[in-house]
C-alpha cells in the first residue's frame, strides 16, 4: 500500500464553509479508518502494544494523524470538527487501536483549566477572533487561549503577528520562522521552538538548518550577535552592528530586511517572556502534548519536571495561598491605598531634582539584584540550545558584576516619535500594527483591582511599564521612580525582572505568589504589558542604532 | 541688557542683513525662538539653554541661562518661546513637566522666574498670547492644557483633552480668545480661553500624532498642521466645518511647520526623522518644493524666521549641534533639477505629453514639416504673476488621441498567422506573402514581398501581374530606389502616430479639459492653416478658495474677466493648437504623377506606420538589366529591412530575414539580427502567438535566439513525501526511496506522462486518468475532490 495516497491534507478544514469542511474530515476519516485497517492487517494479533519494527514508520505515521485528530477534537474553533474528529478517535479505538489523550492541565501549567476559556463557550467576537487564527495557522495555539482573556489584545496581536509571518515582507517565509526559532531558542523556549520549526518546515525550509546556527546560511548566522544583544542587553547595539550586518558584501541585509528582522526578533523575545510568564503548555498535537500511555501511570510530563514544576508543588503553593488568604486581601487594599495617596499628595512633597534622577538610578540598580533566591542552573536542553551559540551568554552575567546601564532618555528617542516613522518607512504597515498594539497593551483597563470596581488603574501600569524600561535603562524624566517602589512590592519585582531578562526561569511559585487575590486574567493582562514593555524597550534601542547609522 | 536692547531696536528698524551662516552648539537643540527685534536668538535643548546675537558675519553667544551647580530636569527644555511683546520675557517646556519663565531683566545671574509644576508629564509645548503681555499656555503629555497669567503663582485655567496627549497649542494671531491645540491620536481641537469646559470645535485632522500647527500670520481663518503621517494641512477654519484646503505631501513626518512672513502661501517644514532638510513649501504647488536648506547632519528641531515681516531668512537649530541662519536666495530649487516632461498613457491608448513651453514652441515653429499630423489638444495658461514658478512651470501638454480601431492589431496577428517562412521556394513564399499582405490591404508590404522576388528569383517568371500596384510603370524590374528625402519626410508623418479626431467630440478623453476644449478648439477646417502660431489664451484655472474645479475660458471673455487666478494644483497650460498642414512634398507636387500617398489619406494604425503615406519608390533607371545578380541589390534589402524594423515593423524585417536566409544575413551585423529577433518574439508572445514565436525561434540563425527554445526545459520535481528534489530520476525519490509519482487509479509508479489536478494534486498515468474521469467527477484517490479534466 502506498503512502502518497495517504497525504492528509488539514486546511480543508480550515474553511469557513461547513460543507467543504465536512468533506475534508469525511477524506481524513477515510484515510485514518484505512491505516488503521492496514495495521491490523499486518499484525496478526488484533491487539498489541505498537512495537512492530517493521511498520514503524506507519504506525508513526498514524500516531501523528490522530494526535493532531486529538488537538482538533479539542481546540477547534468550529464545533462540527470537534465532535467528528472526537468520532473519529472514537472509532478508531473501537477497533483496538491506542489512542492519544491530552497531557497537562490545559492550555497553561499556571492557571487551572477551568479560569481558561473553553473552546466552544466563547462569544461571537471571539469566535471571529479564533475562526480567524485557526483560518491562518490551520491550529488554535494555547497562547491564543490564553490571551483570549483580553479579546481586543489578542486581535491586534494575532493582526500582527500575521503580518510579519505570512504578508508581504521583505524577507522570505522560511527566513522569517527561522528567526522566530533563534530568538525563541535564545530563551530556551521549546514551546515556540516546536511550533516554529513545525512551520518552517511547511513553508519549504531545509531542515539542515535547524540542526544548528552554523548550518545556516551566513547572513543568518551573522544576525546572531544582533539576537543575543538584543535579547539580553540592547543597550549595548551601537550603529557599528547595524553596519556590519548592512555591509557584509554577499551575505549582507538590506535595511528593509534588517527592520524586519529586528521586529520578529523582539516579537519572539518577547513572546518567549509571555510563555513562561503564564507557563504556555505545549501544544496537544506536539511532542510532550498528549501521551499514548494511559492514564494513572505518570502524571507529569518531561517539561513539568524540568521547570521544577511537578504537580505535587502545586498543592502545596495552594495550601500556602490559602493560609495566607488574609493576608493577600490586605495587600490589595494597601495597594490601593498607597495608589490613592500618591494621587493626592503628588503636588505637597516636592522631590528635587538630584532626589528625582538618584531614585531612577537606585531603582534601575537594585533591579538588576532582584533575583528570585531559588536561582537554580537549568540547563537547556540540548535540541534547543543548538539553535544559537555562546548559551553562556545571558542578562545574568552583567547583572552579577554589576555593570552600568547607561541612561536612554524617552524625550530623545521614543517610539511614537522616531521609532514609528522608522520602521513605518522600511516596512509599511508594520509601524502602524505595533503601535496599534502598544496603545492598546499599554491603555488596556476594566477598572478593576483584583474584587474592586472602578479602579483607575493607570498609575499602577504606568509603574510597571517603566520599571521594565527601567531595567533597560530607559528613562522617561517625567516620572518620579519613586512611584515604582511604592506600587510593586518584592515578589512582583521578582516575577517581572524573571520574566523581562530570564523568563526560561520562572516557576509556578513566582506566579502565584505575586498578587495573590488577584484573578488570573489581570496577570495575564500584567505580563502583556510586560511583554509589550520589553519589546519596546528592545525595538527603542534597535531602531536608535539603526537611525544613528542612517545619519 | 539695556545696553544690548537699545543696539537692537536700531537694528530691527533698518533693513535686516546678513548671510547664510551657522555655528557650533555645545549640545542638541531641540527648540529655537527668536527675539522680536530679530537680532537674537534663544537655543535650548536638554543640555543647553543659550541665548545668541545674530550679527552680520556670525553667532555671537550673549548668555547662558544654564546656571546653577547642578543641572536640574527643570533645564531640559523640550520648546521655548520667547515673548513677543516683551523681550526680556522668555518661558521653557522642561522634559520633566515643569514650565518655566525667565526675565532677562534679573540682576542676577540666575534669570529664571517663575516655576509652574502642575503637570504631571512632559510638557511638549508653550505659547505666548500675541498680544497679551502676562498670558501663557501650555500643552502636555498628560493631556492637559494650562493658561497661567505670569502675575499669579497658580494656572489660571485648565483645559482637558480627555487624556490624549497634546503635542502642540498656538494662539491664534488674529482671534484674542482662540487657540488651537493638537493631539497624538490625530485630533485638532480650537477652544476659546474663556471656557475651559469643552472645546469649541474638533476635528480629525491627521491619521496619527499631529505634531505641529501654525495659525496663518495674514489670514484669520488658515491653520497649517503637520503630522506624523507625513503631510501638512492647511485648514480653513472659518467656515461651518474646517476645510482641508491645502495638502502637502512631505517624505518624512512632519515636526515643525512656520509660515513665511509676506508670503500668502508659504511654509517651511522640518521633519522628526531621517530626513534633515528643511522645505519651503508653495501650498499650491505641493509635489516639489518652493526651496530646500540642505546645512542641517542630523534631524532639523526648530526652524523660526527671523523677523515676523522678512521672507528671507530662517533660522534653525539642529541635533547635529548647529544653529543656522539660512537665507533664501542661497536655498537650492528642487524644481530646478525636477524634469519638466512628462509622458503617459491613458486607458484607451491615448497619449499625453507634457513638456516645457519653450521646448515644444521651439519644435513647433521650427518643423512645420509636412506630413505632421501631430496634432494634440492644447492648454495655454495664463501665468500669475505671483505665482512662484512661473518660468519654470510654464509647459505644454499634448494629447495623442488614437483613432477608433487603430488599437487593433488584427494586421499583426493575421500577417503572422499566414505568413509563410519556410519549406517551400523562395518564389513561392514570397508570393505567398504579398498575397497575404495584400488581402490585409498592406499593399506596401505586398509589394515589397513581390520586389524581392523579382530580385532573387529569375526575373523571366514574374507575371507582369503581380506588378498591378507598382510604382514602376510596367516596369519588369523595378528598382526600389529610395529617394532619401521621401525616406525623411515618411519618417517625420509616420512618427507623429495617430491624429486627433476631434470633430467625433470623443468622450474617450476623460477629463472635462479635453471635452469642453474639443468644442472650443476649431478643428479640422484649420488643417491648411500654415504657421498655426494663432495665440489662444485659453485660461485654465481655479478660483482660489473653491473647489477644485476646472474653467475653460472663451479666448474673448478670457480679457473681460479680472482675474486674480490661481493655478490649479496639477493645471496644465493651455496651448495653441498646431494645425496639420497638407503633407504634400515638395518636390513632387501632382499626385496623379507621385506614388504618393498623402498623409491625411493615411488611416492606418499608428502602429503598422508604414502603411500611411508610404511614398516608396520612384524609379530612376527605367530598366535595368535582367542578369544583374542578386547581390547587387543586397545592400538595397538591408536597408529598406532597416527602414521596416525602424518604422516598428519588425515583423516585416524578420519575416524578410528569414525567407531570404542566407541571402541577407551576411549583410546585416549579428547584434541587429538578434534584437530584431528579440523584439519580434516578445510582439509574438504577447499576442500569445505561442506556436508562430516557436517557430520564429526556431528558423532564426542567431544563436542567442535559438538556445531560446532550450531554456529552462528542466521540470523539477519534489518528492511528495520529503519534500526535497529529486535529482536523478523523476519517480525514485533518492532520500526516502520510495516511488514519488503514483497512479492513483492502477497505484503502479509513472514513469512518462504524469497529469494531475491542481485542485487536489492527485493524478497518475493520462490514460487511466482519463478513463476514470470518464465514468466518475470525483478524485480517483478518494479525497472527496471534483476533479476536472479538460
Amino acid at each position: 500500500m502506498a503512502e502518497g495516497e495517504n497525504e492528509v491534507r488539514w486546511d480543508g478544514l480550515c474553511s469557513r464553509d461547513s460543507t467543504t469542511r465536512e468533506t475534508a474530515l469525511e477524506t481524513i476519516r477515510q484515510i485514518v479508518l484505512r491505516k488503521t485497517e492496514y495495521l491490523r492487517s499486518v499484525k496478526e494479533t488484533p491487539y498489541r502494544p505498537s512495537d512492530g519494527l517493521s511498520d514503524a514508520g506507519s504506525l508513526d505515521g498514524l500516531n501523528k494523524l490522530l494526535a493532531h485528530l486529538l488537538m482538533l477534537s479539542k481546540r477547534c474553533p468550529f464545533k462540527d470538527v470537534r465532535e467528528k474528529s472526537e468520532l473519529i478517535l472514537k472509532s478508531v479505538q473501537e477497533l483496538g487501536i491506542r489512542i492519544p489523550r491530552p497531557l497537562g492541565h490545559g492550555p497553561s501549567r499556571f492557571i487551572p483549566e477551568k479560569e481558561i476559556l473553553q473552546v466552544g463557550s466563547e462569544d461571537a467576537q471571539m469566535h471571529t477572533l479564533f475562526a480567524d487564527s485557526f483560518a491562518a495557522l490551520g491550529r488554535l495555539d494555547n497562547i491564543t487561549l490564553v490571551m483570549v482573556f483580553h479579546p481586543q489584545y489578542l486581535e491586534s496581536f494575532l493582526k500582527t503577528q500575521h503580518y510579519l509571518l505570512q504578508m508581504d515582507g521583505p524577507l522570505p517565509l522560511h527566513y522569517r520562522h527561522y528567526i522566530g526559532i533563534m530568538a525563541a531558542a535564545r530563551h530556551q523556549c521549546s514551546y515556540l521552538v516546536n511550533l516554529h520549526v513545525n512551520d518552517f518546515l511547511h513553508v519549504g525550509g531545509d531542515s539542515k538548518w535547524l540542526n544548528g546556527l552554523e548550518n545556516a546560511p551566513q547572513k543568518l548566522q551573522n544576525l546572531g550577535e544582533l539576537n543575543k544583544l538584543l535579547a539580553h542587553r540592547p543597550w549595548l547595539i551601537t550603529k557599528e552592528h547595524i553596519e556590519q550586518l548592512l555591509k557584509a558584501e554577499e551575505h549582507s541585509w538590506s535595511l528593509a530586511e534588517l527592520v524586519h528582522a529586528v521586529v520578529l526578533l523582539t516579537h519572539y523575545h518577547s513572546l518567549a517572556s509571555f510563555t513562561f510568564g503564564c507557563g504556555i503548555s505545549p501544544e496537544i498535537h506536539c511532542d510532550g502534548g498528549h501521551t499514548f500511555r494511559p492514564p494513572s501511570v505518570n502524571n507529569y510530563c518531561i517539561c513539568d519536571i524540568t521547570n521544577g514544576n511537578h504537580s505535587v508543588e502545586e498543592n502545596q503553593v495552594n495550601s500556602a495561598g490559602n493560609v495566607s488568604i488574609s493576608d493577600s486581601f490586605f495587600e490589595v487594599e494597601a495597594l490601593m491605598e498607597k495608589m490613592r495617596q500618591l494621587q493626592e499628595c503628588r503636588d505637597e512633597e516636592e522631590a528635587s531634582q538630584e532626589e528625582m534622577a538618584s531614585r531612577f538610578e537606585i531603582e534601575k540598580r537594585e533591579s538588576m539584584f532582584v533575583f528570585s533566591s531559588d536561582d537554580d542552573e537549568v540547563t537547556p536542553a540540548r535540541d534547543i540550545s543548538r539553535h544559537f551559540e555562546d548559551t553562556s551568554y545571558g542578562y545574568k552575567d552583567f547583572s552579577r558584576h554589576g555593570m552600568h546601564v547607561p541612561t536612554f532618555r524617552v524625550q530623545d528617542y521614543c517610539w511614537e516619535d522616531h521609532g514609528y516613522s522608522l520602521v513605518n518607512r522600511l516596512y509599511p504597515d508594520v509601524g502602524q500594527l505595533i503601535d496599534e498594539k502598544f496603545h492598546i497593551a499599554y491603555n488596556l483597563t476594566y477598572n478593576t483591582m483584583a474584587m474592586h470596581k472602578d479602579v483607575d488603574t493607570s498609575m499602577l501600569r504606568r509603574a510597571i511599564w517603566n520599571y521594565i524600561h527601567c531595567m533597560f535603562g530607559i528613562r522617561y524624566d517625567d516620572y518620579d521612580y519613586g512611584e515604582i517602589n511604592q506600587l510593586l512590592d518584592r515578589s512582583f519585582k521578582v516575577y517581572i525582572k524573571t520574566i523581562v531578562c530570564t523568563p526560561e526561569k520562572v516557576t509556578k511559585r513566582m506566579y502565584d505568589s505575586f498578587w495573590r487575590q488577584f484573578k488570573h486574567s489581570e496577570k495575564v493582562h500584567v505580563n502583556l504589558l510586560l511583554i509589550e514593555a520589553r519589546m519596546q524597550a528592545e525595538l527603542l534601542y534597535a531602531l536608535r542604532a539603526i537611525t544613528r547609522y542612517m545619519t | 541688557m539695556e545696553k544690548m536692547s537699545r543696539v537692537t531696536t536700531a537694528l530691527s528698524s533698518s533693513a535686516l542683513t546678513g548671510h547664510t551662516m551657522h555655528c557650533h552648539l555645545d549640545a542638541p537643540a531641540n527648540a529655537i525662538s527668536v527675539c522680536r527685534d530679530a537680532a537674537q536668538v534663544v537655543v535650548a535643548g536638554r543640555s543647553i539653554f543659550k541665548i545668541y546675537a545674530i550679527e552680520e558675519e556670525q553667532f555671537v553667544e550673549k548668555l547662558n541661562l544654564r546656571v546653577g551647580r547642578k543641572p536640574s530636569l527643570n533645564l531640559s527644555c523640550a520648546d521655548v518661546v520667547w515673548h513677543q511683546m516683551d523681550e526680556n520675557l522668555l518661558a521653557t517646556a522642561a522634559t520633566n513637566g515643569v514650565v518655566v519663565t525667565w526675565n532677562l531683566g534679573r540682576p542676577s545671574r540666575n534669570k529664571q522666574d517663575q516655576l509652574f509644576t502642575e503637570h504631571k508629564r512632559t510638557v511638549n509645548k508653550v505659547c505666548f498670547h500675541p498680544s497679551e503681555a502676562h498670558v501663557l499656555l501650555s500643552g502636555s503629555q498628560d493631556g492637559f492644557m494650562k493658561c497661567f497669567d505670569l502675575r499669579k503663582k497658580d494656572s489660571v485655567s485648565t483645559f482637558s483633552g480627555q487624556s490624549e496627549s497634546v503635542r502642540d497649542v498656538q494662539f491664534s494671531i488674529r482671534d484674542y480668545f482662540t487657540f488651537a491645540s493638537t493631539f497624538e491620536n490625530g485630533n485638532v481641537q480650537l477652544w476659546d480661553i474663556r471656557r475651559p469646559d469643552r472645546c469649541e470645535r474638533m476635528f480629525t485632522a491627521h491619521n496619527g500624532p499631529v505634531f505641529c500647527c501654525d495659525w496663518h500670520p495674514e489670514d484669520r481663518g488658515w491653520l497649517a498642521t503637520g503630522g506624523r503621517d507625513k503631510m501638512v494641512k492647511v485648514w480653513d477654519m472659518t467656515t461651518q466645518r474646517a476645510k482641508e484646503v491645502h495638502c502637502v505631501q512631505t517624505i518624512a513626518s512632519v515636526a515643525r511647520v512656520k509660515w513665511r512672513p509676506e508670503c500668502r502661501h508659504h511654509l517651511a517644514t522640518c521633519s522628526m526623522m531621517v530626513d534633515h532638510n528643511i522645505y519651503v513649501w508653495d501650498v499650491r504647488r505641493p509635489f516639489v518644493p518652493a526651496a530646500m536648506f540642505e546645512e542641517h547632519r542630523d534631524v532639523t528641531t526648530g526652524i523660526a524666521w527671523r523677523h515676523p515681516h522678512d521672507p528671507s531668512f530662517l533660522l534653525s537649530g539642529s541635533k547635529d549641534s548647529t544653529l543656522c541662519q539660512h537665507l533664501f536666495r542661497d536655498a537650492s530649487q528642487p524644481v530646478e533639477r525636477a524634469n519638466p516632461e512628462g509622458l503617459c498613457y491613458g486607458l484607451f491608448g491615448d497619449l499625453a505629453f507634457a513638456a516645457k513651453e519653450s521646448l515644444v514652441a521651439a519644435e513647433s515653429g521650427r518643423k512645420p514639416y509636412a506630413g505632421d499630423r501631430r496634432h494634440p489638444i492644447f492648454f495655454k495658461r495664463k501665468l500669475d504673476p505671483a505665482e512662484p514658478f512661473a518660468g519654470l512651470a510654464s509647459s505644454a501638454l499634448s494629447v495623442f488621441e488614437m483613432e477608433p480601431g487603430s488599437g487593433s492589431m488584427s494586421w499583426f496577428v493575421d500577417t503572422a498567422e499566414r505568413y509563410a517562412l519556410a519549406g517551400r521556394p523562395l518564389a513561392e513564399l514570397c508570393d505567398h506573402n504579398s498575397k497575404v499582405a495584400r488581402e490585409l490591404g498592406r499593399n506596401q508590404v505586398a509589394q515589397t514581398w513581390t520586389m524581392l522576388r523579382i530580385i532573387y528569383c529569375s526575373p523571366g517568371l514574374v507575371p507582369t501581374t503581380n506588378l498591378n500596384h507598382s510604382v514602376g510603370k510596367g516596369s519588369s524590374c523595378g528598382l526600389p530606389l529610395m529617394n532619401s528625402f521621401n525616406l525623411k519626410d515618411m519618417a517625420q508623418g509616420l512618427g507623429s502616430e495617430t491624429r486627433l479626431d476631434r470633430s467625433k467630440g470623443d468622450t474617450r478623453s476623460d477629463t472635462v479639459l479635453l471635452d469642453s476644449s474639443a468644442t472650443l478648439i476649431t478643428n479640422e477646417d484649420n488643417e491648411e492653416t500654415e504657421g498655426s502660431d494663432v495665440p489662444a489664451d485659453y485660461l485654465l484655472g481655479d478660483v482660489e478658495g473653491e473647489e477644485d474645479e476646472l474653467y475653460l475660458l472663451d479666448p474673448d471673455h478670457a480679457h473681460t474677466e479680472e482675474p486674480e487666478y490661481v493655478l490649479p494644483q496639477e493645471a496644465f497650460p493651455l496651448r495653441h493648437e498646431i494645425v496639420d498642414t497638407p503633407p504634400g512634398p515638395e518636390n513632387l507636387q501632382d499626385k496623379a504623377d507621385s506614388p504618393h500617398v498623402s498623409g491625411s489619406e493615411a488611416d492606418v494604425a499608428s502602429l503598422a506606420p508604414m502603411d500611411s503615406s508610404f511614398s516608396l519608390v520612384s524609379v530612376s533607371h527605367a530598366l535595368y538589366d535582367s542578369r544583374l545578380p542578386p547581390d547587387f541589390f543586397s545592400a538595397l534589402v538591408c536597408d529598406m529591412l532597416r527602414f521596416y524594423a525602424e518604422q516598428g515593423d519588425v515583423q516585416m524585417a524578420v519575416s524578410v530575414l528569414i525567407v531570404l536566409g542566407e541571402r541577407v544575413r551576411k549583410d546585416i551585423d549579428e547584434q541587429t539580427q538578434e534584437h530584431w529577433y528579440a523584439s519580434y518574439i516578445d510582439l509574438l508572445q504577447r499576442f500569445c502567438l505561442w506556436n508562430v514565436s516557436n517557430q520564429v525561434v526556431k528558423l532564426s540563425t542567431s544563436r542567442a535566439i535559438s538556445c531560446l527554445n532550450q531554456a529552462s526545459t528542466t521540470l523539477h520535481v519534489n518528492c511528495s513525501h520529503c519534500k526535497r528534489p529529486m535529482s536523478s530520476r523523476g519517480w525514485v525519490c533518492d532520500r526516502c526511496h520510495r516511488c514519488a509519482s503514483m497512479c492513483a487509479v492502477c497505484h503502479h509508479v509513472v514513469k512518462g506522462l504524469f497529469v494531475w489536478c491542481q485542485g487536489c494534486s492527485h493524478g497518475g498515468h493520462l490514460q487511466h486518468i482519463m478513463k476514470w474521469l470518464e465514468g466518475s467527477s470525483h478524485c480517483p484517490a478518494g479525497c472527496g475532490h471534483l476533479c476536472e479534466y479538460s
